[in-house]
């Protein structure tokens, strides 16, 4: 896994809000087809530095690349069509449209997206919306929400947003997935089936970034562990070593760097 | 009875003017969540550039271009989305709550536009002698009456066929997408900055066209026809309609339409002349408390929104069916 290409690097990037230094000079690199979980105490930072790589938040200092490309600048919008989808901590349904629709509104490059192609090519927009409807039931099927479809989005459960969520962000055929937090308030079977979807989705060839506070999920999911504390890593190997390394039982105490 | 007709279509023609305006606030509002509350602004602004260019030359104001009256209401369209573009560019990026205070402004510093600049807009006293549609039928009231209500439900039969095929489509669940969560809409690669701005600039063409329709239906404009209680009126059909459904917003121009006539009515029956003119504060609270009643007992106003958006589905509701996907292709 060393030596894949780097998927997404961040380079000393730090975010400040006010006088918080939220992130604090952060470097990491995520390589393709790796899944990599994002761990710490609370307030560590985790959200923050994963809204700047999801571009929701623009970086105070260092740059952030996706590929070759440096998108320090770059909109939320730009994301996905550079390949790297997310979704939320709290899952953000698009509360009434149904649910096979919230998951068509992930569909990346429809022409009938722009205004007036409705009206010059009907007949592409129909033929593209079928590709699309076809691949999203495929998509709720995978994420067992097919019974649900019609159903607006507003009558899911916690768990189920959060599959939805997957679902949605699959539709746009993301290489990089981020995922923030999948498993909180989710319950003990609906969590299994996350974990199996999440494992298939790296199996695909995904490369997979996880924040979790669940440390059982993230044993058995990555390989791969980064533990920040106060904005800084403070720790990054596999998920067993770090368990026992003095520094990070020491900053889950209380005690951070 | 001739005359009930005669006043039936001349109420149907106003109201259904109303409508237009009340389809442009729906494609903002109902589809897009942009709260608008300058639309009498946008209105005035195409019944002006109408009237500008479609009446008589006159030798104190700028322009009188006789033109044909299509070509006035084109204009009124294309001017009024321009119009509204730049003001979108400068505030669309605003939280709903000062978009509204945004546009509010904007409203009532076009209404002071056309009370004072006089060599443009006729100052106080307005525009008149705008060309009627079927002018040579005058002579006839009712036939006169009746083309135009004809005309005036053609326009809104082609503004409600044009929106149905623009918000059933993925353009319109893209929309719908920004107003119900624009966080997500942006993960998902939306640019929800330029959706926002074409959803508010096509409805305010439509708002302008709206406007050139009245002017022309009437002959006659002034700026006191532009003041907050119009925008108010629109917004409340649009509420008592159903916002996010484009035959509720046709369906509660005419209602609210009816009430504010019927209200006129009962004002002019109960009250000495002398006391009429305060008395008709009384039609906006008619309008009030049918909108408070409309939103307690139906929120989402008598025609809620549909909730499956792409027309493309709706081919096969229900449970999914793939064999219909060969039947529907267009």
């Amino acid at each position: 896994m060393r030596d894949a290409a780097a998927m997404i690097e961040t380079r000393s990037v730090a975010r400040h809000f006010g006088g918080l230094r939220a992130v604090d000079g952060m470097s990491m690199t995520l390589r393709r087809g790796e899944m990599v979980g994002l761990i710490g105490p609370n307030g560590a930072g985790k959200t923050t530095l994963f809204n700047l790589i999801a571009g929701t938040l623009r970086p105070s200092a260092g740059s952030i690349h996706i590929g070759a490309a440096d998108v320090s600048d770059e909109g939320p919008h730009r994301r996905i069509a550079r390949g790297v989808g997310r979704t939320f901590q709290i899952p953000k349904p698009f509360a009434d449209m149904t649910v096979l629709e919230n998951v068509l509104t992930g569909r990346q490059r429809q022409a009938g997206e722009r205004a007036w192609v409705n009206f010059l090519r009907p007949g592409l927009v129909a033929a593209e919306e079928r590709g699309a409807v076809a691949k999203a039931r495929d998509l709720l099927d995978f994420v067992l929400l097919s019974r649900l479809a019609d159903e607006p989005a507003s009558v899911l459960s916690g768990g189920q947003r959060k599959l939805l969520e997957l679902a949605r962000v699959l539709m746009a055929d993301p290489q990089v997935i981020l995922l923030d937090e999948p498993a909180a308030g989710v319950n003990p079977t609906l969590l299994e089936q996350i974990i199996d979807r999440v494992l298939r989705l790296n199996a695909e060839g995904r490369t997979i970034l996880l924040i979790e506070h669940n440390m059982d999920m993230v044993a058995r999911l990555c390989s791969r562990v980064v533990v920040m504390a106060s904005g800084r890593q403070l720790a990054e190997g596999r998920p067993e070593d770090v368990a026992r390394d003095p520094a990070v039982v020491g900053a889950y105490l209380g005690g951070a760097a | 009875m001739i005359d009930l007709l005669a006043y039936g279509a001349f109420f149907l023609t106003v109201a259904l003017s109303y409508a237009v305006i009340c389809l442009g606030l729906n494609l903002q509002w109902g589809q897009t969540g942009l709260f608008n509350v300058g639309i009498a602004g946008f209105v005035a602004i195409g019944a002006y550039v109408s009237a500008l260019l479609t009446t008589p030359h006159t030798p104190d104001r700028f322009g009188g271009f006789d033109l044909p009256i299509v070509a006035g209401w084109i204009g009124a369209a294309l001017f009024t989305g321009l119009a509204t573009l730049l003001v979108g560019a400068l505030t669309i990026r605003l939280r709903a709550d000062y978009l509204a205070i945004a546009t509010f402004g904007v409203a009532v510093a076009v209404q002071l536009v056309l009370l004072n600049l006089q060599p443009l807009t006729g100052g106080p006293f307005g525009i008149g002698y705008i060309p009627r549609p079927f002018a040579s039928l005058a002579t006839d009231p009712s036939a006169f009456g009746f083309a135009n209500l004809a005309l005036m439900a053609a326009v809104v039969l082609g503004v409600y066929l044009v929106l149905e095929r623009l918000v059933r489509s993925p353009w319109g669940r893209v929309l719908r997408a920004i107003r119900e969560d624009e966080a997500a809409a942006l993960a998902l690669g939306k640019n929800a900055v330029s959706f926002r701005l074409q959803a508010f600039a096509i409805g305010g063409a439509i708002m302008g066209l709206g406007g050139a329709l009245q002017a022309h239906f009437i002959g006659f404009i002034a700026p006191e026809n532009y003041q907050p209680t119009l925008t108010f009126q629109v917004w409340a059909m649009l509420i008592v309609g159903g916002s996010g459904n484009n035959r509720g917003a046709i369906l509660g121009a005419v209602l609210v339409w009816g009430l504010w006539a019927a209200s006129a009515g009962a004002v002019a029956a109960l009250f000495p002349t002398d006391q009429q003119a305060r008395a008709s504060s009384l039609q906006i609270v008619m309008i009030g408390t049918a909108l408070c009643a409309i939103l307690l007992l139906r929120p989402r106003g008598l025609l809620g929104e549909v909730r499956t958006v792409s027309r493309h589905l709706l081919a096969k509701p229900g449970k999914p069916n793939r064999k219909a996907t060969h039947a529907d292709s267009t």
